[in-house]
């Protein structure tokens, strides 16, 4: 089965064809793509257990000779965001059953999902420079439609600002691709880092990886460049909200870890140091933020903004504990996010409002989704035996080991913070006067907790059973750690 | 050559940037088309603009243009074509919705989201 790598990508592509030709037929399309995810699942968790046995997995397409061809490359670190993002997407999906609407579900809701996911899990697993574009615009083509799916004012209004910022980071995708081919000469990944290392990264190397980190940082919104994602990401109902900050910031975020272990590891002391200099501000940024707004969603959107800064941090600390701790915490980040937009769309359904000083004990009527809540919030912050704690306690550790203090800090303290931004809403909202809020019959709150919960169980084992995760996160972070074992790999020459 | 073709580069990313900071949603959209066609230049310059014959076997000729940023060339065209026409179809839409042009305009409030 040395086809195995591609299944992921191939079946969620052959799934969205299929799901074309039953657009009316809501029932089939939910069997059908339940079914098929579920299948994803199953492939991905195999995909993880190979790479476990048998080390990085590749794939010549078309039996092309890897510098040649495009290769797909699936390491520790790519089946394990693959497996995540599949799960969340399935969690989102069984979520927008009763929360969607026929209206969006006749317009091919689900068939665009599933291209969604094509994206997604080719970015994660794709080899090579061009073709990481190429999904990349599979995803952001299936996240302009999701945006918009429904048309109603906000949504337009929000989708043409998401539009032109990711076509002009396409654009600038396509000319650092340009600039890095010019200089270079290749556009395999492998071939690229042998490449560089050869030439020992000069001045014009580190020009391309500050566009590189333009580029991605305005897909993952890093301090200067996410002005465009509290806007956008407020517009679309909660189970696309929770896709798209689950995922799509997460591959941008992905773009970075990869381009700045594998090209760019040679002169560090500039792109690195940039690197942890605006993850903190982004940290500083989005935690302020955070606590500024009364709206829930708003709250949870700076969140994700605060996340992306832990990781990038990470990342730019450059050593082992920085870069386990940065997937660690990326891995939690993407599956926390979603239910905490979950579980707040359905607490704006139940409520009818966006401000948590609007209602009070919730929690008397909804106890299952009041603690469902608070153990979210807990796990986002980082309480030890859930899942944020380990992560963010490396990304901490790297930071003080390289003498960074200040920045360090700043991520200790933005847990706080972010403890405090989300803890207002369960203080104010769900206890206190239960007059403040009613049942609701009419909402499917059962149905709907039940994809949030999976995921918060998920979320849980993740903390709980961070020895045995961690078993394949040093695999992931040992590829990172040393490219010459993902270039070995793809190339197959010492 | 390349440097006249970066020069010409140049000046279409000036036109797309001053275009896309305008106000009118049409101009903006105009100012992504620019902006493409000189990511589309500039990656065909970026390789090398060396005599040789198309790439075709055919040909019989000493050497070749290269082949690859072609391909890239073509694959990025379809792609921008397809989002420029999602762009297009998306601003006719907001304009019927809206009922403006004006980027400014567009700014929802508490009463009219």
């Amino acid at each position: 089965m040395i086809n195995l790598l591609i299944l992921p990508i191939i079946i969620p592509l052959l799934t969205a064809a299929i799901l074309l030709f039953f657009a009316k037929k809501i029932a089939i399309q939910r069997w059908i793509s339940t079914i098929s995810l579920m299948a994803t699942l199953v492939v991905s968790l195999f995909l993880i257990h190979k790479i476990d046995q048998n080390g990085i997995q590749t794939l010549d397409i078309g039996s092309w000779p890897a510098p040649f061809g495009i290769t797909l490359v699936s390491d520790m670190l790519s089946a394990l965001l693959v497996t995540t993002a599949t799960l969340v997407a399935l969690g989102c999906v069984l979520y927008s059953f009763y929360s969607i609407g026929k209206g969006r579900e006749n317009y091919y809701y689900y068939a665009i999902v599933q291209f969604l996911l094509v994206g997604v899990n080719g970015a994660f697993t794709t080899g090579d420079i061009f073709n990481m574009f190429v999904f990349f615009e599979v995803m952001l083509m299936a996240s302009y439609v999701l945006l918009v799916i429904g048309g109603t004012k906000i949504q337009l209004r929000e989708s043409i600002k998401y539009i032109l910022v990711n076509v002009t980071s396409s654009a600038l995708f396509v000319i650092t691709v340009g600039y890095l081919y010019s200089i270079v000469g290749t556009l395999n990944m492998a071939h690229i880092s042998e490449r560089i290392a050869e030439v020992n990264q000069p001045g014009i190397l580190t020009v391309i990886a500050i566009l590189f980190l333009i580029v991605f940082g305005l897909k993952g919104a890093i301090f200067p460049l996410f002005f465009w994602l509290p806007g956008s990401y407020y517009a679309p109902p909660a189970p696309i909200m929770a896709l798209f900050g689950a995922l799509l910031t997460k591959v941008g975020v992905y773009s970075i870890l990869r381009t700045y272990t594998l090209f760019f590891y040679h002169d560090t002391g500039f792109t690195h140091q940039l690197l942890a200099v605006l993850s903190i501000l982004t940290v500083i940024l989005g935690s302020i933020a955070a606590i500024a707004f009364k709206d829930m969603k708003k709250i949870v959107i700076y969140n994700i903004i605060v996340a992306i800064g832990v990781i990038t941090y990470g990342i730019a600390m450059m050593n082992a504990d920085g870069l386990s701790g940065a997937v660690f915490y990326v891995i939690h980040d993407m599956i926390i996010k979603a239910v905490l937009f979950l579980l707040v769309g359905i607490i704006i359904k139940i409520t009818g409002s966006v401000d948590y000083r609007k209602f009070t004990g919730l929690i008397n009527h909804y106890p299952l989704l009041g603690w469902t809540f608070f153990i979210a919030v807990l796990a986002l912050a980082g309480i030890p035996p859930l899942s944020g704690f380990v992560g963010k306690l490396l990304i901490a550790r790297s930071g003080f080991a390289t003498g960074d203090v200040f920045g360090a800090i700043v991520i200790l303290l933005s847990s706080l913070l972010v403890l405090y931004s989300l803890m207002r809403v369960f203080l104010n909202g769900f206890w206190g006067d239960p007059s403040g809020s009613s049942k609701k019959p009419e909402v499917a709150v059962g149905k709907l907790l039940v994809p949030a919960i999976g995921l918060t169980i998920v979320a849980i084992c993740f903390g709980i059973f961070s020895e045995g995760v961690y078993h394949y996160i040093s695999q992931a972070t040992e590829v990172l750690m040393n490219p010459d074992i993902y270039i070995q790999a793809v190339l197959g020459k010492s | 050559m390349e440097i006249l073709m970066a020069i010409l580069i140049g000046l279409l990313f000036a036109s797309a940037v001053y275009l896309m900071l305008s106000k009118s949603l049409l101009r903006i959209i105009i100012g992504t088309g620019l902006l493409s066609h000189g990511a589309h230049l500039l990656l065909l310059t970026m390789a090398g603009l060396k005599r040789g014959s198309v790439p075709l076997l055919g040909e019989q000729a000493e050497s070749y243009a290269d082949p690859i940023p072609q391909a890239l060339i073509l694959t990025a065209i379809v792609i921008s074509f397809g989002v420029t026409a999602f762009f297009l179809v998306l601003a006719y839409r907001a304009y019927q919705e809206l009922g403006t042009d004006n980027i400014d305009e567009m700014r929802g409030s508490k009463n009219n989201d």
